[in-house]
């Protein structure tokens, strides 16, 4: 018999460029005493730590997890470090909800920080990802490697630069309500246009900042339940799966993986669905919390995990069917990743946002009548995927029915 | 406790780290390929596919490549971009790279475009929209590393 599994408590920072008031471990104990504080807990009642910390090359120390243990409380607990690239936060809940599902521990603390902008070289870092033989030598990093995609994706479907400007567009607007997001601001379509190019088609707005900051979420059992949260979001359903290495493998007839369209996606949103009992997204789903670094990734991933047909989320987008108000499903109330993206927490950030709406304690981005929240992670290029769904019931999942 | 902090309040540090990475077999024999102006591509006889960069094994029938084949020198652009954002110690941007699949191969690979007139972006970019037609053209002198080709477009 599986436990069941809900959100305590959440605590994310503001997230800016620089936080020059701390360092990075104690920007990380920010978040550990908010989110016990915000669940009325003591260090004690957490039985075990997730530390979610990504490429430790962005700042240069190695392994920080460990100069962090005192400093978020982990000394005498076991402590578990997860790390995969920009899905390592949802990565880390995936880790936490299995250890007290699993009946290991009662209660878990997922936390994490990010000081990606304390150095000038971050897509230096990003070039290391590839394939040291055979890649390295060209100018691949994030920002090229999605704007590879984008070339085929957006020929295939015939979707222009200014439809992918709406996501920007949309997002740094929901933004303006939510104090913790980095980017925000009432722009236009031509703002977007307008904006240097990075990597065609991308330019300077269709891409992410580079942002600092912390971020933790609890997690218990039923008893923890009972004595720390009256209104939890149960984690109902989780998905997530592995694709290849090689980007060259996913732009081929031959093709287990499309590259183009991300139908990784398709795996990891098939299980969780299967384990949340989800049929119809756009009907069961209020809130929708994307990792979308680049304004086309929001977009693909709200095709794939099947809110609208392939080629037609941008599209929808101009007719207000992702808006935060009086859209169909509101898509990154919080802005999303396009607005703040501290790459080791981001995942988790999605998460906190989202099971934030079903708890009700979304604040100025807080969407009425939330009964289901997804959020999604993506890490390396499109090397790992995974999603996460958060109800206002526990939904037992198939395996335990 | 109270002190006022400002950005440039910081302690610098600056790493340097050196490697020898270790060829191997498979990348081995590819970069040797590059020197006698060869790309050499790992094949499976079970699954059929010739893979690029090469592999010890099929990822698909978890058999070994038994063979080496040569891959076509001319290839279709399946993913590009113009860089013009670069970073240190690649090319001058704007610079456009690509993912071609060469011929007779299941998968692509990445390497510069050249030759490209990259003063009118939108024009460049349909001049290597997927789909296009490159050839791999070597530099004079191989050394036994990717940069020894790059692609240029098939008028």
């Amino acid at each position: 018999m599986a436990e069941t599994v809900g959100v305590i408590s959440t605590y994310q920072t503001d997230y800016r460029s620089q936080h020059p008031d701390v360092t990075f471990v104690e920007q990380a104990q920010q978040a550990a005493v908010g989110a016990l504080h915000a669940g009325n807990m003591r260090p004690d009642d957490v039985d075990a730590v997730v530390f979610s910390l990504a490429p430790t090359n962005f700042m240069g120390v190695a392994d920080a997890d460990r100069w962090a243990i005192d400093y978020i409380f982990g000394a005498g607990k076991p402590m578990f470090r997860v790390h995969t690239g920009g899905a390592t936060g949802g990565s880390a809940v995936h880790a936490a909800y299995s250890l007290v599902r699993a009946g290991t521990f009662r209660i878990v603390m997922v936390i994490g920080a990010e000081r990606i902008a304390e150095t000038p070289d971050a897509q230096a870092v990003l070039n290391t990802i590839f394939d040291l033989f055979y890649e390295r030598d060209m100018p691949l990093s994030t920002n090229t490697s999605v704007a590879l995609q984008a070339s085929a994706y957006m020929q295939r479907h015939g979707i222009t630069q200014e439809d992918l400007a709406q996501a920007v567009v949309r997002q740094r607007w929901n933004a303006l309500r939510h104090p913790q997001a980095h980017l925000k601001g009432e722009i236009t379509v031509g703002d977007v246009m307008a904006s240097p190019m990075i990597s065609y088609p991308l330019k300077l707005y269709d891409i992410c900042p580079r942002s600092s900051g912390s971020a933790a979420m609890i997690v218990g059992n039923v008893e923890a339940l009972d004595s720390f949260q009256s209104r939890p979001a149960f984690l109902n359903g989780i998905g997530s799966v592995t694709g290849t290495y090689w980007v060259g493998d996913r732009l081929s007839p031959t093709a287990d993986i499309d590259y183009a369209e991300m139908s990784l996606t398709d795996f990891s949103g098939a299980a969780c669905f299967r384990r949340a009992d989800i049929k119809d997204p756009v009907k069961e789903i209020q809130v929708v919390e994307l990792y979308d670094p680049y304004s086309l990734v929001g977009y693909v991933q709200l095709e794939r995990l099947g809110f609208c047909p392939r080629g037609k989320a941008a599209r929808l987008d101009s007719e207000g069917f992702w808006d935060l108000d009086g859209g169909q499903v509101a898509v990154n109330p919080s802005g999303g990743t396009l607005c703040s993206n501290p790459i080791a927490i981001t995942g988790l950030a999605r998460c906190i946002d989202a099971a934030n709406q079903v708890m009700g304690t979304a604040g100025g981005i807080q969407v009425h009548g939330v009964r289901n929240a997804l959020a999604t992670a993506v890490g390396g290029i499109s090397q790992f995927h995974n999603v996460t769904i958060f109800g206002e019931d526990h939904v037992p999942d198939r395996e335990e029915v | 406790m109270s002190r006022a902090t400002n950005p440039t309040d910081v302690i610098r540090s600056e790493v340097t780290l050196r490697y020898d990475y270790s060829v191997g077999e498979v990348a081995g024999t590819f970069l040797d390929g590059l020197r006698s102006k060869k790309i050499l591509a790992s094949k499976c006889s079970m699954s059929g596919l010739a893979y690029l960069p090469p592999r010890a094994y099929c990822e698909r029938t978890f058999e070994k490549c038994d063979s080496w084949v040569e891959a076509g020198l001319e290839g279709t652009i399946e993913a590009s971009t113009i860089v013009v954002r670069g970073f240190e110690g690649k090319r001058q941007p704007p610079v456009p790279i690509a993912f071609v699949r060469l011929d007779g191969v299941d998968s692509a690979i990445a390497n510069y475009i050249d030759d490209v007139d990259c003063s009118d972006l939108e024009a460049a970019m349909q001049a290597i929209a997927p789909g296009r037609r490159v050839r791999v053209e070597f530099v004079g002198e191989p050394e036994g590393r990717i940069t020894d080709f790059s692609f240029v477009l098939v008028d």
